[in-house]
């Protein structure tokens, strides 16, 4: 690993030469650029048939001029959106790069959004051309084809289905590829045309409240500070990532294409979502992003199979793991340990570590970042003490991301890192508030609500409930909105409450209650796989997801949770009063299709409260059990329901520390 | 699928013509008197309760079985008694009520052993991966994945079969079957012991190929739902003899169908 740190020294001084930001201020400005710099290297792989399929920079390139000039005869024009729907696919980007050569805005949309949310989107963007992936996605479309005037052409990139459509405003993408028409104008002359605080892409956000809004971001905004970014990681046109997580999100455009075109590394596009694993481990990247939901899925399985290992691996497995807890995290951050730690943790990474981490495919990774949530501090350092060098970003749409982050060297699970380089951070009323060079343009036809989140001074509102700690490190509570009152007057932070429960593995989702009550309650969803291999272990029959949230013995399970949460909650004077009182197992899984969860998994507050009151009231009414039919909405979009008797578990509290003591 | 291309162009809908046959192991009785037309590009369910005789029907078809009685045309041409690696030359292609697969294969390989006919053999050339044997084994490699992207079974692409779930081994099967790039394929209850999920895909497998490769299809199935939500014809057998034939609706309404299933009242 550390070889491969001097190679991207050795290629950083060609790189340097090689940028000049203020002449190459846009993307379309920076393509040709690449495709004479980078011209033979990958610039976008993509596994088909079983084998990845290499493009370079000088053939994205020339591809992003034949889609420019198809999409300019179909009709797009400077300031016109582009709408692109699909998984992670060379054709999608090379579409948004062609939209930007044109002058014109993409706007990237979440895949498995229903047919309702993005004709929202390509209605209020007033979407004139869509680029698809597939049959699934051409079906939305023409579903709600008749309610969006506007909408002239839908472009596809896989025609498998496809064929038998004879509507006239489809088409596949392989017949602009495929079509050298010469057209009067020239493409030169457009990129040129392209100026920094154009705007570059518009991103949704996924909405915890309301409709979603159209961010505008500026290519000044991504490229200062993804630049920026790329300067602190080293990034190197050697580095590889993997392009999994959605299109729409905004870190997939910086992290993953921004921060290619910068640096000149290459994306890689999985076959499937299905093939993610097999996929990472045969690219190996160097450069990874998860949420922390995904990092935890991934201990979670590592650990769920660890159990069916032999004793005599398990021991090794455990003892190993105990000497990378202690040790590993040190290591990492080239601190002095003794050596006889090191040469254990040597033995260590040949025995465990190493083929651990090639499993996950996370060998090669330089650099790995999670943000979205709060995550476990033992999940965190578990990553950390294998070598992983992995950090925490705090960041939002607005902000094109980086908001702050965790430097190397300078890592601590609880807090969200420094101030990213250029940002500055303040906290007014408990609430955050940054202001920088990544700062929006503003939401696209919301004045209203631009003015409501930037300040006269620049100021932008984050929402989110947070202090800065002794070492100058962001630490983030809660969203402000959700940060209450109990009625004994003491705080109640119910997102701290719940990523608690979150954080023991078995528990999927929590949703903790308590503004303006007597004391806090909460839902619970268990985590199938883990519970499920429990229940196996254990000898507890059941039949499916109701029926093993339902069982005593599960219950039981995650009261003994609770308990270790509402004991930890019991030594925080602040918090002391937020121990749990009662509980429940949800029958089914929070959703996004049902509108429980948002787009990007966050739990929507407002609407569980008002779904599942009867649930809610039986908290404080004192009942032991109710019952309740909820409707649920399946992928295809029909509708059905389901009910249970869901029963109710009181919990032990514990006194205050001191008072104990 | 070049075989009797010249023949074709007197008849050119009817794929099979079977006539008047009549199967008989000892004294039971299989089918009788079945008159029976498979056109090209259609999908045709065979329906009926339990020993009705649908897979009798489906192994004459196929030519496994010989009538006793009657004749079965295959595109005008009379047919005789055929082995079973001329059938899949002649571009029949099936799958089983119990799967079989090579369990210790991958679904890969398992999906390439379907182009075993397709294959021209050159020990010397296959033994050093040269010339013509290595040009082969890539366009058959192309092909098998072609197959894998269409079934969507790109993760399970190297896993043993025998490792895989009930309705995955399915697809693979179903994909061994392509693989041959049949005209006429036969799915003997290509949807039994699915659940609801599995069962949606496989009918979207089985339109597709139906549409995009022309192939016709001829399947046996007990789910209704399916059946009169997928085939263009059905036909209904019941103790060995045709009772009704048409497209689902007319079939649905047929008083004898109603008695066949639901008994006499």
């Amino acid at each position: 690993m550390r070889k491969q740190i001097n190679y991207t020294y050795f290629y950083r001084e060609e790189f340097k030469m090689a940028r000049d930001f203020d002449n190459l201020d846009t993307f379309p400005k920076i393509l040709r650029d690449n495709a004479l710099t980078f011209k033979g290297k990958p610039s976008i792989r993509e596994k088909e048939y079983g084998v990845w399929q290499v493009i370079t920079w000088g053939d994205f390139y020339n591809k992003a001029l034949v889609l420019a000039k198809g999409f300019h005869s179909s009709g797009l024009k400077r300031g016109d959106k582009l709408a692109i729907i699909g998984d992670n696919r060379p054709n999608l980007y090379i579409s948004i790069a062609a939209a930007q050569i044109l002058g014109a805005v993409p706007v990237p949309c979440y895949q498995d959004s229903v047919a309702d949310e993005i004709q929202y989107i390509l209605d209020h963007a007033e979407v004139k051309i869509a680029v698809v992936e597939n049959q699934e996605q051409v079906d939305k479309l023409l579903e709600i084809k008749d309610r969006l005037p506007i909408l002239k052409n839908i472009f596809y990139a896989d025609p498998r289905g496809l064929e038998q459509y004879n509507e006239k405003e489809i088409f596949s993408l392989d017949v602009l590829l495929n079509n050298e028409q010469a057209i009067s104008l020239d493409l030169d002359e457009e990129i040129n045309k392209t100026s920094k605080d154009d705007i570059s892409i518009m991103l949704y956000t996924s909405g915890t409240t309301g409709r979603p809004k159209g961010v505008l971001l500026s290519y000044n905004n991504i490229i200062s500070l993804s630049s920026v970014a790329c300067e602190i990681e080293n990034t190197s046109p050697d580095d590889e990532v993997v392009a999994y997580l959605p299109m729409a999100w905004v870190g997939d455009n910086i992290f993953c294409v921004a921060q290619s075109y910068i640096a000149g590394f290459c994306i890689n596009c999985p076959e499937s979502r299905e093939t993610l694993t097999i996929d990472m481990r045969e690219i190996g990247p160097t450069y990874y992003f998860a949420p922390p939901r995904v990092w935890e899925a991934m201990l979670t399985q590592l650990m769920v199979r660890m159990q069916d290992a032999s004793q005599v691996k398990l021991w090794v497995f455990n003892f190993f793991m105990r000497i990378a807890k202690k040790w590993g995290n040190l290591i990492l951050d080239k601190k002095r340990v003794p050596i006889t730690a090191r040469i254990l943790y040597g033995l260590g990474y040949f025995f465990i570590y190493g083929p651990l981490k090639n499993n996950l495919g996370l060998t090669r990774v330089r650099m790995a970042y999670t943000a979205g949530e709060a995550m476990g501090p033992d999940t965190f350092l578990f990553y950390r003490s294998l070598g992983i060098n992995l950090k925490v970003l705090y960041g939002q749409t607005e902000a094109t991301v980086f908001v702050s982050l965790h430097r190397d060297g300078d890592v601590d699970p609880n807090t969200v890192g420094p101030a990213f380089p250029g940002v500055d951070i303040k906290i007014s009323n408990g609430e955050v508030f940054y202001k920088g060079p990544g700062v929006f343009k503003g939401y696209y036809k919301n004045e209203e609500a631009t003015k409501e989140t930037i300040d006269k001074e620049g100021w932008v509102k984050t929402g989110d409930a947070g202090v800065i700690d002794n070492n100058g490190h962001l630490k983030i509570i809660d969203r402000a909105k959700d940060v209450g009152k109990l009625n004994s007057g003491k705080m109640f932070a119910p997102k701290y409450i719940e990523n608690k429960l979150k954080f023991c593995g078995i528990i999927k989702e929590a949703v903790a209650f308590g503004d303006n009550k007597d004391y806090v309650t909460c839902f619970v969803n268990i985590d199938l796989e883990a519970v499920a291999s429990w229940a196996e272990r254990n000898n507890v029959a059941y039949s499916g997801y109701i029926d093993l949230a339902g069982q005593p013995a599960i219950y039981d399970l995650i009261s003994k949770e609770i308990d270790k949460v509402n004991k930890d909650l019991s030594q925080d004077p602040e918090l002391y009063d937020s121990q749990i009182k009662r509980f429940l197992i949800l029958h089914k899984e929070l959703d996004a299709d049902d509108g429980e969860l948002t787009r990007t998994n966050k739990v929507r507050r407002s609407l569980i409260s008002d779904r599942y009151g009867e649930l809610v009231n039986a908290f404080y009414n004192n009942k032991d059990h109710c019952f309740i039919e909820t409707e649920v909405t399946f992928e295809d979009g029909k509708k059905g329901s389901i009910s249970a008797d869901l029963k109710i578990q009181d919990m032990n509290v514990y006194d205050l520390k001191d008072k104990v003591a | 699928m070049s075989i009797n291309d010249k023949n074709t162009a007197t008849k050119s809908d009817m794929l099979m013509n079977i006539k008047d046959i009549s199967l008989s192991f000892g004294g039971l009785k299989a089918l009788l008197n079945v008159n029976l037309q498979i056109n090209k590009g259609e999908i045709l369910a065979i329906i009926g309760p339990n020993g009705a005789g649908k897979s009798s029907m489906l192994n004459v078809i196929s030519g496994i079985y010989v009538p006793q009685e009657g004749t079965v045309e295959w595109k005008g041409k009379l047919r005789k008694k055929i082995a079973p690696h001329d059938i899949a030359r002649m571009g029949i292609a099936r799958t089983f009520q119990n799967i079989a697969l090579f369990r210790g294969m991958s679904a890969l390989e398992n999906i390439l052993t379907g182009r075993n006919i397709l294959m021209k053999r050159n020990l010397f050339l296959e033994m050093f991966y040269m010339g013509m044997g290595r040009r082969q084994e890539e366009e058959h490699r192309k092909k098998a994945e072609e197959i894998i992207d269409y079934l969507e079974i790109q993760a399970i692409r190297k896993t043993p079969v025998s490792r895989l779930p009930y309705g995955l081994q399915k697809r693979v099967e179903l994909g061994r079957a392509l693989a041959l790039e049949p005209e006429l394929l036969l799915l003997d209850e290509p949807m039994a012991g699915m659940n609801v999920e599995e069962k949606e895909d496989m009918c979207r497998f089985v339109l597709d190929v139906n549409e995009q490769f022309g192939t016709t299809i001829v399947l046996i199935e007990h789910d209704m739902g399916v059946v009169m939500d997928i085939s263009d014809r059905v036909v209904v057998l019941d103790y060995g003899i045709k009772i009704a034939e048409g497209t689902p609706d007319e079939v649905r309404s047929e008083q004898k169908v109603i008695d066949a299933y639901l008994g006499v009242g």
